[in-house]
């Protein structure tokens, strides 16, 4: 059965979908990602999406639900790259995803983990000091 | 009536063709909707000897009520091109009738000439180039409102590609000046250029200015929102700025929530918010320290024509 992988790279997971999600390999998808966050410990999750023509409401749903679930293992969700056709399909089916992060490539969203990570770090050290 | 007695129109046509041109003409030229400031004279005379001749030969068929058939095809050719040309030119589309309907008069004459003392043979061949002649004028009509309406649908369609230009405002920073009323159709055209101008050039805010707005109503509001969520989900911003004293308390009033946008009252202060996001610092370049170079120019490394910060928000 086809996967998509998922990247570790320093603290962070990176996930490109480059194939047509179907259903099935979303909940796959889904499932890998979460046991990665535990096995890792990973405080960042990236899911570009740059390659994705299409993106129905199950799919946007999942990244939705993605992003609530990596963020009760402690690690924030950025979805990067969407494309302009698919954002017009989310907003017309009226999912607008709140909660997720997003941001415009790769690079963008690597600097928005980077500093809400900081940010979460300062705050918990203002209070433990 | 008409199978009974042969008309006699198409041999009308044929004997008096020239004879009724000149006349045609004559009587066109006498016409009070003679627009000789948008025709010339000799374009006029051109195009009802065309029109005649293929008429004529259209009657010789003998088929004078069905248009549809073949025989009439190059008559109507020749009528949707002059009154496609009339429409461009400017004229009405009475005078544009008034084209074939001017026919009556010479063709009448001739008839009543030939026919003599054979009324009822005249009143059933009156009747019958009257309903063909009342035929092309109402086609002509129709052909010059159909040429006007691709006129107006062209222009429609131009008009709303001029009015939704997308400019970059600075590197990172987009801005999109709204111009006139927004219906579902140009803010689909408007969200589809911002996003795609936002994927070329890698812009992490959009400012949107609805200073050109005139009504902002809940389904505008709606528009609004729904290109802020579209933005947001590609990993971009929105501001929406130029929004007046009146549009502010219509907005109020209607209960449309604009809570998670950011708004501003004017562009300035939208691009001031812009910069601060951006990391980029706009001052006054120092006069005082070389007198002979531009006033833009300092050593960040941002050039700006004059500070738009500081002196220029006090003013707001």
């Amino acid at each position: 059965m086809e996967r998509i992988p998922i990247l570790k790279l320093g603290e962070f997971l990176l996930v490109t979908i480059q194939v047509d999600m179907h259903d099935r390999l979303a909940m796959t998808l889904q499932n890998d990602v979460t046991d990665m966050i535990v096995k890792t410990g990973a405080r960042g999750v990236m899911i570009d999406i740059s390659m994705l023509d299409v993106v129905d409401s199950f799919i946007g749903r999942m990244l939705g639900s993605m992003a609530s679930m990596a963020r009760i293992l402690d690690a924030e969700t950025v979805v990067v790259g969407m494309q302009p056709a698919v954002a017009i399909t989310l907003v017309e089916l009226g999912l607008s995803l709140t909660g997720v992060r997003t941001a415009l490539n790769v690079d963008k969203g690597m600097d928005l983990l980077k500093a809400s990570i900081a940010r979460k770090e300062f705050d918990s050290g203002t209070v433990s000091w | 009536m008409s199978a009974a007695i042969k008309s006699r129109v198409p041999e009308v046509l044929k004997k008096h063709q020239s004879d009724l041109l000149k006349e045609w003409v004559a009587q066109q030229l006498s016409s009070t909707t003679l627009r000789s400031d948008l025709m010339k004279e000799s374009t006029l005379r051109e195009q009802s000897a065309k029109f005649l001749n293929l008429f004529q030969e259209a009657t010789q068929s003998g088929n004078l009520t069905d248009l549809s058939a073949g025989a009439w095809t190059t008559v109507k050719g020749l009528l949707s091109e002059i009154s496609a040309g009339r429409a461009r030119q400017g004229f009405s589309a009475a005078e544009t009738a008034t084209f074939i309907f001017s026919l009556k008069q010479p063709l009448f004459d001739r008839l009543r000439q030939e026919y003599a003392k054979d009324a009822d043979g005249l009143v059933s061949d009156l009747w019958q180039a009257t309903s063909v002649l009342d035929k092309l004028g109402l086609m002509t009509t129709e052909l010059f409102q159909a040429s006007r309406e691709e006129v107006i649908v062209r222009q429609q369609k131009e008009l709303s590609e001029l009015s939704t230009p997308v400019v970059r405002l600075w590197e990172g920073v987009l801005a999109l000046p709204l111009i006139g009323t927004l219906d579902s159709e140009r803010t689909q055209v408007v969200m589809q250029s911002l996003l795609q101008k936002i994927v070329e050039t890698g812009s992490a805010i959009a400012i949107i200015d609805i200073t050109g707005v005139p009504i902002v109503d809940t389904l505008v509001a709606q528009h609004l929102l729904k290109t802020v969520a579209a933005a947001r989900l590609m990993g971009a911003d929105c501001i929406i700025s130029g929004i007046r004293p009146q549009i502010a308390q219509t907005i109020v009033h209607l209960g449309v929530d604009l809570k998670d946008v950011i708004t501003k009252a004017t562009l300035a202060d939208a691009l001031a918010i812009a910069f601060q996001r951006t990391g980029v610092i706009v001052r006054k370049a120092g006069i005082k320290s070389d007198s002979s170079s531009s006033h833009i120019g300092n050593d960040s490394g941002i050039q700006t024509q004059s500070g738009t910060r500081g002196g220029r928000d006090q003013d707001l």
